[in-house]
């Protein structure tokens, strides 16, 4: 989960500039970012983690922090062995 | 004359001549016509149909020819070599289709896909309003849930094929919370008012939608409520940009082509055109910017068929560039024609008509230009 953590980390930096980001701060309610910010996670998200965020992922309380993106991640990543 | 990109396969070089054999039978031949009768005969929209071209971003699963984003682009690049009415409406219609497919539930995609891939019906996006053009987060049209449905009030301008469309991706929001539905044409509480005679991509019957009171059911739900804007209309805008980036490459592309036959056939002070050297500069600038264009072109549908981050950008630089060069081989040609650049019955003067409008959808030329400054600019804050 490090890396999963490292990797959001990382991304997340490049839009938060003179920001540190702590893991459990609203990404939203810092009035940093836009829709294409949206995108780009999402995007870096399914192709990072080979996982593909669908119509029932859209819930802002998955994005919210670096917790919960780390969360959301490696609940999509834990597949059942049997169905 | 159409200088290519070497490393596309020979599958997307063999799409290519079957996309412009198609636009040279069924479309340029025609654009004229349309334009002056400002609308698209029905029978063009089934042609695309049947060619598979509506269905394009569809998966074969649902009917569609499922191209991928290459060969959609090369689609949108034939196609605006001859009309750029016809080129919008794949553009809207495909961003309707990427939408269902993306978002949609399974049984959203079961209803609308294989509609909307075989041309039976045909996909608007109605974003705009008079108070919201570029600023999309100030729509005003609200949505508001009563029970098992939602009831929609407000007014969406400027929207593409919505004379003629089957169903619209309406965009409002329910106390600033933004959500899109799915909203057939036959639903009771909407008005649908034309807008003729737009300066450019005449044909491509824009029309005012009004909504009074217009109950759709909970199924017509696209996406959660929160994400209208973030994920649904982002996403589509997306594909939007890649089309019109694309299909302002044709359009250049038809520019030169006008150019340099005419160019070669006029004389004046004794040699052709051509042999002008202030006319040799224009016809030169017009066949770089073309093959620049289509690079970019090339580099976005690259970078977004990887899922890349940097897509995002690519797309924005590849339709910036694409439509201000579009713009510029416009206004050139009708220069290099003179008063015939100006006849009514010549392609220039629509051409010309047809490129501004492409600097004004999916971003605005100026939009463009702050909103890469701040992608490049987050992109290089996180590697020094
Ligand atoms: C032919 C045609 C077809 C269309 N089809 C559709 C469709 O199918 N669906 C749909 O939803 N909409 C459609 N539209 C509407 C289109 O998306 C809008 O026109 C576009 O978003 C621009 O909005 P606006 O015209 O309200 O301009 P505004 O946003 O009001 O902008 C006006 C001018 O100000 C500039 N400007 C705005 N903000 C800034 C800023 N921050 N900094 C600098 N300059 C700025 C713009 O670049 C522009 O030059 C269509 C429009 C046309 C002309």
């Amino acid at each position: 989960m490090t890396d999963v953590k490292a990797k959001i980390t990382e991304f997340l930096a490049g839009h938060f500039k003179n920001h540190d980001l702590a893991d459990d701060e609203d990404i939203f309610a810092s009035g940093y970012v836009n829709s294409l910010f949206v995108m780009q996670l999402v995007l870096m998200i399914e192709r990072e983690f080979a996982i593909t965020v669908e119509d029932e992922d859209l819930d802002f309380a998955n994005f919210r922090s670096v917790n919960a993106l780390v969360d959301f991640v490696s609940r999509k990543r834990a597949v059942p062995v049997a169905s | 004359m159409r200088v290519g990109v070497e490393s596309l396969s020979d599958r997307h070089a063999k799409a290519m001549e079957s996309f412009l054999e198609f636009t040279a039978s069924r479309i340029a031949p025609y654009a004229g016509d349309w334009d002056n009768a400002r609308r698209l005969p029905r029978d063009v929209i089934s042609a695309l149909g049947e060619a598979g071209h509506l269905g394009a971003l569809v998966p074969a699963e649902y009917g569609g020819s499922g191209m991928d984003l290459i060969e959609f682009g090369l689609l949108n690049e034939a196609i605006g070599t001859g009309c750029s009415s016809v080129r919008s409406v794949v553009t809207v219609h495909s961003m309707v289709c990427r939408a269902v497919q993306r978002w949609g539930s399974r049984e959203q995609r079961e209803r609308w896909l294989p509609r909307l891939a075989s041309g039976e019906w045909v996909g608007a996006f109605a974003l705009s309003e008079p108070g919201a053009g570029n600023d999309a987060a100030r729509i005003g049209t609200t949505a508001r849930r009563d029970g098992e449905h939602y009831v929609l009030d407000g007014t969406k301008k400027w929207i593409t094929y919505a004379q003629a469309a089957d169903v619209f991706l309406v965009f409002g929001h329910d106390e600033g919370r933004f959500a899109a539905f799915l909203v057939e044409r036959d639903t009771p509480g909407l008005t649908v008012v034309p807008i003729d005679d737009v300066l450019g991509t005449r044909a491509s019957m824009l029309a005012e939608l009004r909504f009074t009171g217009c109950r759709v059911p909970r199924t017509a739900l696209l996406g959660r409520v929160g994400f209208g804007l973030s994920a649904v209309a982002t996403d589509a805008l997306e594909i939007g940009r890649y089309s019109v980036a694309w299909g302002s490459v044709g359009l250049a592309q038809a520019c030169l082509e006008a150019s340099v036959r005419y160019a070669g056939e006029r004389r004046q002070f004794g040699a052709p055109l051509i042999k002008h050297q202030l006319i040799q500069r224009l016809i030169t600038d017009m066949a770089t910017s073309v093959s620049a264009a289509r690079l970019l072109c090339v580099q976005a549908g690259e970078l977004k068929s990887a899922d890349h981050p940097d897509a995002v950008t690519a797309v924005w630089m590849a339709k910036y560039f694409a439509s201000t060069a579009a713009s510029r081989a416009a206004s050139d040609a009708v220069q290099i024609q003179g008063a015939n650049g100006c006849d009514p019955a010549g392609s220039a003067q629509r051409l010309f008509r047809d490129a501004k409008i492409a600097e004004i959808i999916e971003g605005s030329t100026q939009i463009q230009q702050t909103t890469i400054a701040s992608l490049v600019s987050q992109a290089g804050a996180g590697e020094d």
